[in-house]
């Protein structure tokens, strides 16, 4: 069992760092809401709304998950595989294009 | 016991391919961290696969219903769009704050404040699953939305709605009931005894993930 107190292996923020990622997430979401409500045009919509979902999950699994604080090692393994999903979402969204260009 | 991690390293050691060469635990976690993290991995293809079919079948329909004329909430006579999604979203976001705060007080072995954040935390979590119970009740009672047929517009808006917010919140009681364990080891001093508070942040890591999920509902599911 790691003991981090004393072994001091794992830096741990102090209090002020967590209000703030948790301010700045209030913020965020706030933003992403308003984006929907003012009808921000289409293509810009949705650059906006990923971007501010980025940074969210970014935010979260930094400081809230301590990642930052972690091992390259540990931070790769654990980033490299979500590379998957996009190309999951690459392999089958064209799909869903062609299907709906296909409607009659 | 020292972890072998916790040993200095040379300089010319502290590299990524440095901590492969043997002796030397390379991600420098204990396996109970890095269990939870390779179930968060495996859990985020869980949620990647059900949003990327989501969003390729919302792709090929014309006739998605629009939520934020569905999840509006009546306040004062007028209609707020996603306002209760909105209060849900800033409430699961402060149920990670209180978690973070309750792993830093583990981390500094303060064992009442620990155990009170894990309660707050739990609260927060349980008052998240009743506004989704509120939003499910009022969905299938009183709109009639059924995973095969809804009034707005495509049928299969109640599938993947039921699916994602389902399995979300299945997630989010499950929390609530591991950080209730949790919990209740904090007070009972069990941590105390065996010499280490992890297990306070490794239910810490998979309460931020289901906020982490929840960011990527919010954003592809009510506001796209």
């Amino acid at each position: 069992m790691v003991d981090h107190t004393k072994a001091g292996a794992h830096p741990h923020p102090p209090t002020r760092v967590y209000l703030v990622v948790w301010g700045w997430l209030f913020v965020l979401s706030t933003l992403a809401y308003f984006i929907d409500i003012w009808h921000v045009p289409q293509p810009f919509k949705a650059i906006l709304l990923i971007a501010v979902a980025l940074m969210k999950a970014g935010l979260i699994v930094a400081y809230f998950m301590h990642l930052r604080f972690e091992r390259l090692n540990l931070v790769y393994a654990i980033l490299a595989p979500l590379i998957l999903l996009l190309a999951m979402a690459a392999g089958f969204l064209p799909d869903g294009v062609s299907v709906l260009l296909n409607r009659p | 016991m020292a972890h072998p991690s916790s040993m200095p390293l040379a300089t010319a050691e502290r590299t990524p391919w440095g901590d492969w060469s043997g002796g030397r635990s390379p991600f420098g976690v204990s396996w109970q961290k890095l269990m939870m993290w390779i179930f968060v991995v495996s859990d985020a293809f869980i949620f990647g696969s059900f949003l990327v079919s989501y969003g390729t079948t919302r792709t090929t329909l014309t006739n998605w219903p629009n939520a934020a004329e569905i999840f509006a909430l009546h306040v004062g006579g007028q209609e707020i769009p996603l306002l209760l999604i909105a209060i849900m979203t800033f409430i699961l976001v402060s149920s990670s704050g209180t978690m973070a705060l309750a792993v830093h007080a583990a981390y500094e072995r303060n064992r009442r404040r620990a155990a009170l954040f894990l309660v707050l935390t739990m609260l927060l979590g349980l008052t998240f699953v009743g506004c989704q119970a509120y939003e499910w009740t009022h969905l299938i009672k009183d709109l009639g939305v059924r995973p095969w047929q809804n009034p707005f517009g495509a049928p299969q808006f109640g599938a993947y709605f039921f699916t994602l917010t389902g399995f979300h919140g299945l997630h989010v009681l499950s929390g609530v009931i591991l950080l209730g364990f949790v919990a209740r080891r904090v007070l009972q001093g069990a941590y105390e005894r065996a010499g280490s508070y992890e297990m306070v942040e490794i239910a810490g890591l998979y309460w931020h993930f289901v906020d982490l999920v929840w960011v990527f509902i919010f954003t592809f599911f009510y506001l796209f």
